[in-house]
């Protein structure tokens, strides 16, 4: 079913790709302009300073260049180019021949109009006078592995002072007499601006990394393992392991669809139990039809000689006793194979007044042999005065035979005790009495006999509350609240005006507004029993309270309480729910796994219960409740 | 000249035929066998039998394919079908393709006699009654009203405006028993299906006759007048002398098993 994913096409892996790569894209463009700046700002710094030292170095020769103290001049130049960062300051004069120099074998030489110093003013075929500080920079280098070079230019303008002065060098037309040329080294500068590039990397990387790790790990705990999880569920349901439950859940949409899953499973898991129950049911009805067929004509030959005999032999009363066993136990055996056919068809019991001591007492002959077989001890506990009650005899000779096997089956051969008792007890209806039909105040149908709760049909209401709608099933035993509530609708607010239930069929409310919880003060929900009044129950999750006043006001009723306990080897809790469902079997090909759904079902057809309580290797109790006297 | 037998049992178990051989002799009767279908219709050639005991899971043609083959022959000795696959749609299906009776296998020696006993009072009406449409009118037993529906001739269902339905025993079925001694009913609140047993009708040798119901249902009411006088079945069969008042739980489906009594008159 699921194939292992190559790593670039996992979802997590995709996921923080485009992250990443965004990431990557916006620090990568933040670390640019922030380099970018950096630089700009350092450079624009050292223009700055190149200009003023320019303007410094203009005006300090000034007073000597109007003087035409050259020597002067040439020291002032020279010392300020020793200034370590400082290249080279020269003064070029108009015609381009360079006068001053701090490197004294240039003195003299010629620059070309083309020269990275002329070029600014000379691009254009007329020199230009003025230029703003940026146009009058140049970064250029030497040669193309040496450090960077920053120039500056400064023109040196006539003015009165010069064709005034002494040497009268200048023309008075003359506007530019020469350039000043600084030349400053940006080796530093350089540095710094790589030491600020690597810094930017280095951060941009480390955050890029930082996030996708963080981006990665946030992916693989609320993504990736939820979703490894639902693969891993998907994968043991497809292959039909339908029990697998995903126990790890988030309180995120991963936990909400876990939660959902798992609630599917458990709906499949009951429908394929349903589906297969069915198909046993259907193939259990064709064997019965066999088996009936096969077994009913040699039951004919015992049947017919025997009654036939019987009454040949009135006058020989001995023989006449042991036919009439013959005869009763063969209209028995008609009696097993009938309600065997019946089984399939689900029939009604044939119910009169009998002593449920009498019938247990003829049970126990039926299994005594099999029980001093076993070393089995049986004790009976019997009460004298039960009343007569109402019950199929042959169905509850079936109950206690099949019990009293069982209990022997637990014991094994090793031998034990069975206790077997009767007893006349009071009951109050509630946690008892179980709603067999319901209806919405339209009479449609609320039981669901697709969810059973303990097996028996719940009863079905529908619950919508913020455009979330959902089924719950009530317990349909009075008081004892094993609902089932669907994860979807946990967390509802009950007391919220949103908040619907309704029949699934029709929508009418069943909310009965006139009333409150008298425990909690929630609202309250009303369904109607057909001809015994109305079942209300408090909406709240945490709240037990149900009023069934039609089963109410009769009070407490008397019971026929019958506890069948052995000493034998004991059911485990986890299997105690399912030991009453049909096909559970722990004696793999001995049994048939029909016999305790079989007596749930005689016992519930009398409207009594069975319950069992279990401790291992110490003992079974089997509870039965029936209705005592006529009703 | 054909041979004259009383009974003729057709069943593939051995062991069946000779016990109904044996119980049947011990009451006098003949009793011929036959171990399929086949057999039992090359036999009418040479004998008549009264009555035909007939299994309904049979190799080859089974009881319902030999009943058809008994019509096309023009056979009319009554039919007491039984089968070990005793489901009430056997029961139901057997009485409405035409045969008298329905015993469900396994039997004791005394149902199989008491349902001999009466189809052979069965046979001796239907004669009678031929006889009588010869010479004269006089009444044998009451046919059921129109409106009322029967299964096989044995049991009627009549509906009731209410929803209810009375169920009770044909007069034809009374007749076959004779001298009723006394009515073993059900309580109020049991069920009762279609086809099987709802009331046995002791006669005065303390033989148990079972009506089997027409239809399936709750009983909502039993008929106390019937428990104190037990002869208004004999005198009015099909009013005062109705057994149970019913709710039927699947009246229309059932129906269609049913013979509407209507056409009885025609």
């Amino acid at each position: 079913m699921t194939r292992k994913l190559k790593m670039f096409k996992k979802i997590g892996f995709k996921l923080i790709l485009v992250v990443g790569v965004t990431a990557v894209i916006i620090i990568g463009i933040f670390s640019f302009y922030n380099i970018q700046s950096h630089s700009d700002a350092l450079l624009s710094e050292v223009e700055r300073h190149a200009n003023q030292l320019s303007e410094t170095v203009k005006h300090s020769t000034r007073y000597d260049m109007l003087l035409n103290q050259r020597d002067r001049v040439h020291t002032i130049i020279n010392t300020i180019g020793e200034q370590p960062g400082i290249q080279n300051v020269r003064v070029l004069n108009k015609i381009g021949e360079i006068i001053y120099s701090s490197h004294e074998e240039d003195i003299g030489k010629m620059v070309d109009k083309k020269a990275e110093s002329c070029y600014a003013c000379h691009t254009a075929n007329e020199p230009l006078e003025r230029l703003p500080v940026q146009d009058r920079t140049r970064i250029f280098k030497l040669s193309s592995d040496s450090a960077r070079v920053l120039g500056i230019i400064t023109p040196i303008y006539n003015e009165q002072s010069c064709w005034e002065a002494d040497c009268h060098a200048h023309e008075k037309e003359q506007t530019v007499l020469g350039v000043l040329d600084v030349t400053i080294s940006l080796s530093d500068v350089d540095e710094q601006i790589n030491q600020g590039e690597i810094d930017t990397l280095v951060f941009a990387l480390s955050a890029v990394a930082v996030f996708s790790l963080l981006l990665w790990f946030v992916v693989k705990k609320w993504v990736d393992r939820p979703i490894k999880e639902l693969l891993n569920a998907t994968h043991e349901v497809g292959t039909g392991n339908l029990n697998y439950i995903i126990k790890e859940k988030s309180d995120d949409e991963f936990g909400i669809l876990s939660k959902s899953f798992n609630n599917m499973t458990q709906k499949l898991s009951e429908a394929r139990i349903q589906l297969f129950q069915s198909d046993k049911m259907a193939s259990l009805g064709r064997l019965a039809a066999g088996v009936a067929h096969e077994i009913n004509n040699p039951l004919t030959g015992v049947l017919t000689y025997s009654s036939f005999l019987l009454k040949k032999t009135q006058n020989n009363p001995e023989l006449n006793e042991d036919l009439k066993v013959i005869v009763r136990e063969t209209k028995r055996s008609r009696e097993i194979v009938k309600s065997l056919l019946d089984f399939a068809r689900q029939s009604v019991p044939k119910k009169n007044q009998v002593n449920i001591n009498e019938i247990i007492d003829r049970a126990i002959t039926i299994v005594e042999n099999q029980l001093t077989i076993n070393h089995v001890e049986l004790k009976k506990n019997f009460a004298n005065d039960l009343p007569q009650s109402t019950l199929d005899s042959n169905q509850m000779q079936q109950v206690f035979i099949n019990l009293l096997v069982n209990a022997s089956d637990a014991i094994g051969e090793k031998g034990g005790r069975v206790n077997i008792s009767t007893d006349l007890i009071k009951l109050s209806p509630y946690g008892i009495t179980h709603i067999k039909k319901a209806t919405c105040p339209k009479r449609h149908d609320l039981m669901d006999n697709e969810v059973k709760i303990d097996g028996m049909p719940s009863i079905k209401l529908k619950v919508s509350y913020n455009g979330h709608s959902g089924l719950i099933n009530l317990d349909p035993v009075y008081g004892r609240n094993h609902h089932k509530i669907p994860a979807s609708l946990e967390k509802l607010d009950i007391n919220s005006k949103e908040l619907k239930v309704v029949c699934p069929q029709c929508e009418i409310s069943l909310i009965d507004s006139t009333k409150k919880c008298p425990d909690c003060n929630s609202p309250v929900y009303s369904i109607e029993v057909p001809s015994q009044g109305n079942v209300e129950g408090c909406l709240s999750k945490n709240c037990d309270w149900q009023k069934w006043d039609a089963v109410d006001v009769g009070g407490q009723k008397e019971y026929l309480e019958i506890k069948i306990s052995d000493t034998g080897c004991g059911i485990p809790r986890e299997n105690l729910s399912k030991i009453f469902e049909p096909f559970y079997s722990t004696k793999g090909q001995k049994g048939t796994g029909l016999g305790l759904s079989v007596i749930w079902g005689i016992i519930d057809n009398h409207n009594g219960t069975i319950t069992v309580n279990s401790e291992v290797n110490k003992g079974t109790t089997f509870t039965i409740h029936l209705p005592a006297g006529k009703n | 000249m054909k041979k004259d037998w009383d009974i003729l049992v057709v069943d593939d178990e051995q062991v069946v035929i000779d016990a109904v051989v044996k119980i049947c002799s011990s009451e006098n009767y003949t009793v011929d066998s036959a171990i399929d279908a086949k057999a039992a219709l090359q036999k009418f050639a040479k004998n008549n039998y009264k009555i035909i005991i007939c299994d309904i899971m049979m190799p080859g043609i089974d009881g319902f394919g030999f009943l058809d083959e008994l019509r096309k022959r023009k056979i009319s000795s009554p039919v007491i079908m039984t089968t070990g696959y005793s489901t009430v749609e056997n029961a139901v299906k057997s009485l409405y393709t035409g045969a008298i009776d329905f015993i469900p296998k396994p039997f004791t020696a005394d149902e199989l006699i008491n349902s001999v006993l009466r189809g052979m009072k069965y046979l001796e009406i239907q004669n009678s009654l031929r006889t009588y449409k010869k010479y004269g009118s006089e009444i044998i037993y009451v046919p059921c009203p129109s409106k009322y529906f029967r299964l096989g001739y044995s049991s009627w269902v009549v509906e009731e405006n209410l929803g209810s339905v009375l169920i009770g025993a044909t007069d034809l079925f009374i007749k076959t028993i004779q001298n009723i001694s006394d009515i073993e009913l059900n309580q109020i609140d049991d069920e009762v299906v279609q086809g099987n047993f709802c009331a046995f009708i002791k006669d005065k040798d303390e033989r148990m006759h079972p009506l089997l119901s027409p239809v399936s249902g709750r009983i909502i009411e039993v008929n106390e007048e019937l428990k104190k006088n037990k002869s208004l079945i004999e005198k009015d069969p099909y009013f005062e002398g109705w057994f149970y008042r019913l709710i039927p739980s699947d009246s229309e489906y059932e129906l269609k098993n049913l013979t509407n009594c209507s056409s009885d008159r025609l």
